[in-house]
C-alpha cells in the first residue's frame, strides 16, 4: 500500500495502484461512518482549514465531518466574505494562514491552478476541494467508491458522462480516474458543452442522449452549471430537458442494471428527471454523498501519514 | 569625429544573404567601408583612432525591435527608458520602437513629446515611438496622425485591443493612407477570444483554462485584410503566431497589397505545453501555441512570408505574475534574452544566420523607412557583435531590465553579445 503524495491536488498525479489505497481504506471508513460512535483518531491533534474561495455547502460539510470524525481540530474560513474583498492577493492570504501552522488545507477556488499556486507557498498538505473547471479529486473518488461498491468492479464498465462537460471538474476528475482504472467512457452533450481537444482523452463522444446511453453500466449526470454559462449554449432549459434531461425514456437504453449518478445539488426538471432521481433501484445519489465523507476521511489520513513520516521532505 | 575599424569579424549581411571574413570602418556615426578579407587593411589600421579586434565574432546589422512596451508613462517601476536601453543595449538591440500601450496612452503630439524627450536623455539607443491609433485607445476616434507623425511617431497601433467598430478603423485606415503612415494590427477576433488565457485543445481542457480557437487569428487578418483592400493602407500584422493564418496572408501579399507580418521571439520558441503547471511566466498575448504551428512559423520565416521577429518584451512586476493563470498579467520581457533564444533555432538548423538576421534587421528598417538594418557603406553603424556558440545559463535576475518576467530562467542558451554600437559609438561592451 503505496501513497507517495504531499497533496492531493488532482487525480492527474495518482497511479491506479494509489487510487485504490484511497478507496480501500475508505471502504473502512464507511463502516465506521455506520456505527453509532463514530470516532477515530487518524487526525488527532491536527488542524484543518476550510478555505472556500467559492460557494459550497455540501463539500464543506462533508470536509468539515471527515476532519471531525477523525479528529482533528476543523476551522472553516469563507473567503468570499473575508480579506479577498479587501484586495488581499491569494499568496498574501495563504502566507497568513500559513503562520498558523495548519496541517491539512482544504482549498476550493473560482480559478483553474489556484490551489496548485497555494500549494506551492505553504507547508502543510493540501487537498483540492474544486479549483475553476481543472479537477475535483475528492469528487471523481467518491464516485469512483460508488461504481465498485454497486457494481463490484472498478474496471471495464461502459460509463457515460452527460451534460455540460466544458465548465465542468467533476467531468475533468472522473475521466482521468475512469480513464487510469481502464474503463470505456462516453461523453455525452451538445457541442457547445464539449470541452476543446475532447477528441484526445480516449473517450467516445456522443450528442445524442438514446445512443450515448445505449448498454452502458453507469450512467453519470453533470450539473449544468447556470452560474458559469455567459449565456448561449444552449438554447433554453425545456429544449435542453427535452433533449438531454435524463429520464425513464432515455434511461430505458442504459443496461437494465445501470446505476445513476448525479454530484449534486440537482436542478430537477432541467437534467435530471425527479422520479429517477428518487428511484432507489436506480439512484446512488444518496449513497454519492455517504461515500464522500469516507473517501475524504482516507485522503486527509493518507496525507496526514506522509506528513508525519516526512514532515519537511517535498515529495510529488 | 573618431574614426573606429572593427577587425577581424565575420559579417552578416542579411541583403546579400551572406557571411564574410572582413572588417568594417565607421565614421561619422555611419559605416564608412565595408572591408573584404582580400583588402589591405593597414592603412585602415594607420588611420583609425579605434580598433577593435572582433576574434573572428559574427558581427551584423544591430536588432530592430517593433512593439517594445517601455512602463513610461505610468508603470515605470516595470520599466523606464534607462533600463529598457540598457537591456537594449545588451541584446544588441539597436533601434526600440515603442509601443503606445502605456498609462495613458501615448495618443497625442504632448504625450509623445514626453517620451521622446525621455528616451533621448536616457536610453543609449535609438528609440522610435508609435502612437496610438485611436484616442485612449478606445476604439472611437482616430488620434492626430499628421501632428503625431510631425512629433515622430513611426506607426499607429491600439496594441492588442482591437478596433471592433470597422466604420472607425476604415476612416482611421483610409485617412493614414494619405498621410503614408504605417498601421498596425493584431490579427485576432475580440468576441471569439474574449475571456480566453490559452489555445484551445487538449491542453487548455486538462488545465481547465479558458481557451481561445486558433481561428481567432486567421478571422482576425482576414478582416483587416478586407479593410486593407478597401483603404490601401500600408499595414503590418503584429504577430501572426498560427498555421491556419498563414494563407491569408500569402495571398494578401500575392495580390500586391502593402502587407507585412511579425511574429514574436516566444511563439518562434515555445508552444503551449511550456506553460505546464500554470506557470504564468509563458502567459503571452495572443498564448502560445502548439508545436505544428510553431513550426510552421518556424518555416514562414525561412521563405519570408513572416517578415519580422520581434521581442514583444512586455516587462510586468512579480505581482501580477504570482496569481492563478487566468488573473496574472500577459507578457514576457525580451530585449536582452531574444538573440541567444533565437540561436536556437540557428542550432536546431531551422535558420541560417543570414535569414534571422533580415527578420530581425533588415527587414525592420525596410518597414519604417530607415537606412539601418544593412552592412553597407553610408548605413548607420548600429551593430551586433557576437559569439553564436558561447553557452550560458539564463538567471533572470542578472537581467538588466527592471522587470525579470522572462519564460527562459534557468534555460541553457547559446550565443552571446559580445559588443553593441549605436551610430558608431559603443553602448554595449561584455568585458566593460
Amino acid at each position: 500500500m503505496r501513497f507517495d503524495h504531499r497533496h492531493l491536488l488532482g487525480i492527474e498525479p495518482l497511479r491506479p495502484d494509489e487510487i485504490t489505497t484511497i478507496l480501500d481504506l475508505a471502504d473502512q471508513y464507511v463502516a465506521l461512518g455506520r456505527r453509532r460512535e463514530k470516532h477515530a483518531n487518524a487526525l488527532a491533534g491536527l488542524t484543518q482549514v476550510n478555505m472556500f474561495f467559492e460557494n459550497s455547502t455540501r463539500t464543506q460539510a462533508s470536509f468539515e465531518l471527515a476532519g471531525k470524525r477523525l479528529g482533528a481540530d476543523v476551522m472553516n474560513m469563507a473567503m468570499q466574505a473575508s480579506s479577498i474583498k479587501k484586495g488581499e492577493t491569494l499568496i498574501d492570504t495563504a502566507m497568513t494562514l500559513n503562520a498558523m501552522h495548519p496541517d491539512l488545507l482544504v482549498v476550493r477556488h473560482p480559478h483553474s491552478g489556484a490551489v496548485d499556486l497555494l500549494a506551492q507557498k505553504v507547508n502543510c498538505a493540501v487537498l483540492n476541494a474544486g479549483d475553476g473547471r481543472h479537477e475535483h479529486p475528492t469528487q471523481a473518488l467518491l464516485d469512483a467508491l460508488t461504481i465498485r461498491r454497486a457494481k463490484g468492479r472498478l474496471h471495464r464498465l461502459n460509463i457515460a458522462i452527460c451534460g455540460d462537460i466544458a465548465h465542468s471538474r467533476v467531468a475533468r476528475s472522473n475521466i482521468l480516474l475512469l480513464h487510469k482504472m481502464e474503463n470505456r467512457i462516453r461523453l455525452v452533450g451538445p457541442p457547445t458543452l464539449m470541452p476543446s481537444g475532447v477528441e484526445h482523452f480516449g473517450v467516445e463522444v456522443y450528442d445524442n442522449m438514446e445512443e450515448g446511453l445505449k448498454d452502458v453500466d453507469v450512467v453519470m449526470m453533470l450539473r449544468l452549471q447556470r452560474e458559469r454559462m455567459d449565456g448561449g449554449f444552449i438554447p433554453s432549459e425545456r429544449e435542453y430537458y427535452h433533449r438531454y434531461g435524463l429520464d425513464a425514456e432515455k434511461l430505458a437504453h442504459a443496461k437494465d442494471d445501470a446505476i445513476v449518478m448525479h454530484p449534486g445539488p440537482m436542478n430537477r426538471g432541467v437534467e435530471i428527471d425527479g422520479t429517477i432521481a428518487d428511484d432507489i433501484n436506480r439512484s446512488v445519489i444518496q449513497d454519492q454523498v455517504e461515500m464522500g465523507v469516507a473517501v475524504r476521511m482516507a485522503a486527509m489520513d493518507l496525507l496526514a501519514r506522509n506528513l508525519r513520516a516526512h514532515p519537511k521532505e517535498v515529495m510529488a | 569625429m573618431t574614426r573606429t575599424l572593427l577587425e577581424n569579424a565575420r559579417l552578416i549581411d542579411p541583403e546579400a544573404d551572406s557571411i564574410t571574413e572582413g572588417a568594417l570602418v565607421l565614421e561619422h556615426g555611419k559605416i564608412a567601408k565595408v572591408l573584404t578579407q582580400s583588402t589591405d587593411i593597414t592603412e585602415e589600421k594607420f588611420t583609425a583612432v579605434n580598433s577593435v579586434d572582433c576574434g573572428g565574432a559574427l558581427l551584423a546589422p544591430g536588432i530592430i525591435d517593433i512593439g517594445v512596451k517601455v512602463g513610461e508613462p505610468g508603470e515605470r517601476h516595470k520599466e523606464s527608458f534607462k533600463t529598457a536601453g540598457l537591456a537594449a543595449a545588451a541584446g544588441g538591440v539597436t533601434t526600440i520602437v515603442t509601443r503606445p500601450d502605456t498609462l495613458p496612452a501615448i495618443d497625442t503630439p504632448e504625450t509623445l513629446e514626453f517620451i521622446r524627450r525621455r528616451a533621448l536623455e536616457t536610453a543609449p539607443v535609438n528609440v522610435l515611438p508609435m502612437a496610438a491609433l485611436t484616442k485612449g485607445r478606445e476604439g472611437k476616434e482616430m488620434t492626430e496622425f499628421g501632428f503625431l507623425m510631425d512629433a515622430g511617431a513611426v506607426g499607429f497601433t491600439d496594441c492588442d485591443r482591437v478596433v471592433t467598430d470597422t466604420k472607425v478603423l476604415t476612416r482611421a485606415m483610409s485617412y493614414a493612407r494619405s498621410l503614408g503612415a504605417l498601421v498596425m494590427g493584431h490579427p485576432q477576433e475580440p468576441g471569439l477570444s474574449k475571456g480566453s488565457a490559452v489555445t484551445s485543445g487538449k491542453f487548455a481542457t486538462l488545465r481547465g483554462l479558458p481557451g481561445v480557437s486558433p481561428m481567432a487569428e486567421r478571422m482576425g487578418l482576414d478582416r483587416d485584410i478586407a479593410l486593407i483592400e478597401m483603404t490601401g493602407v500600408k499595414y503590418h500584422a503584429d504577430q501572426i503566431t498560427t498555421a491556419r493564418a498563414l494563407p491569408a496572408l500569402e495571398r494578401a501579399k500575392k495580390n500586391g497589397f502593402d502587407v507585412t507580418a511579425g511574429t514574436s521571439m516566444h511563439h518562434l520558441t515555445l508552444n503551449e505545453l511550456d506553460v505546464a503547471d500554470y506557470r504564468t511566466f509563458f502567459k503571452v498575448k495572443p498564448p502560445l501555441r502548439s508545436e505544428d504551428d510553431r513550426h510552421a512559423v518556424i518555416d514562414a520565416i525561412r521563405t519570408g512570408l513572416i517578415d519580422v521577429i520581434s521581442s514583444f518584451h512586455t516587462p510586468q512586476d512579480e505581482e501580477s505574475k504570482r496569481l492563478p493563470y487566468e488573473e496574472a498579467a500577459s507578457g514576457a520581457v525580451g530585449l536582452e534574452t531574444m538573440l541567444p533564444v533565437l540561436l536556437r533555432l540557428y542550432h536546431s538548423g531551422e535558420l541560417e544566420l543570414p535569414t534571422l538576421f533580415r527578420a530581425l534587421s533588415l527587414n525592420p528598417a525596410k518597414r519604417l523607412g530607415l537606412p539601418a538594418g544593412r552592412i553597407a557603406e553610408g548605413a548607420p553603424a548600429d551593430l551586433v557583435l557576437f559569439d553564436s556558440d558561447k553557452p550560458l545559463v539564463l538567471d533572470r535576475f542578472k537581467l538588466r531590465s527592471k522587470s525579470k518576467n522572462t519564460p527562459f530562467d534557468g534555460a541553457r542558451l547559446q550565443g552571446k553579445v559580445l559588443g553593441t554600437w549605436v551610430a558608431g559609438k559603443r553602448v554595449f561592451d561584455v568585458n566593460a
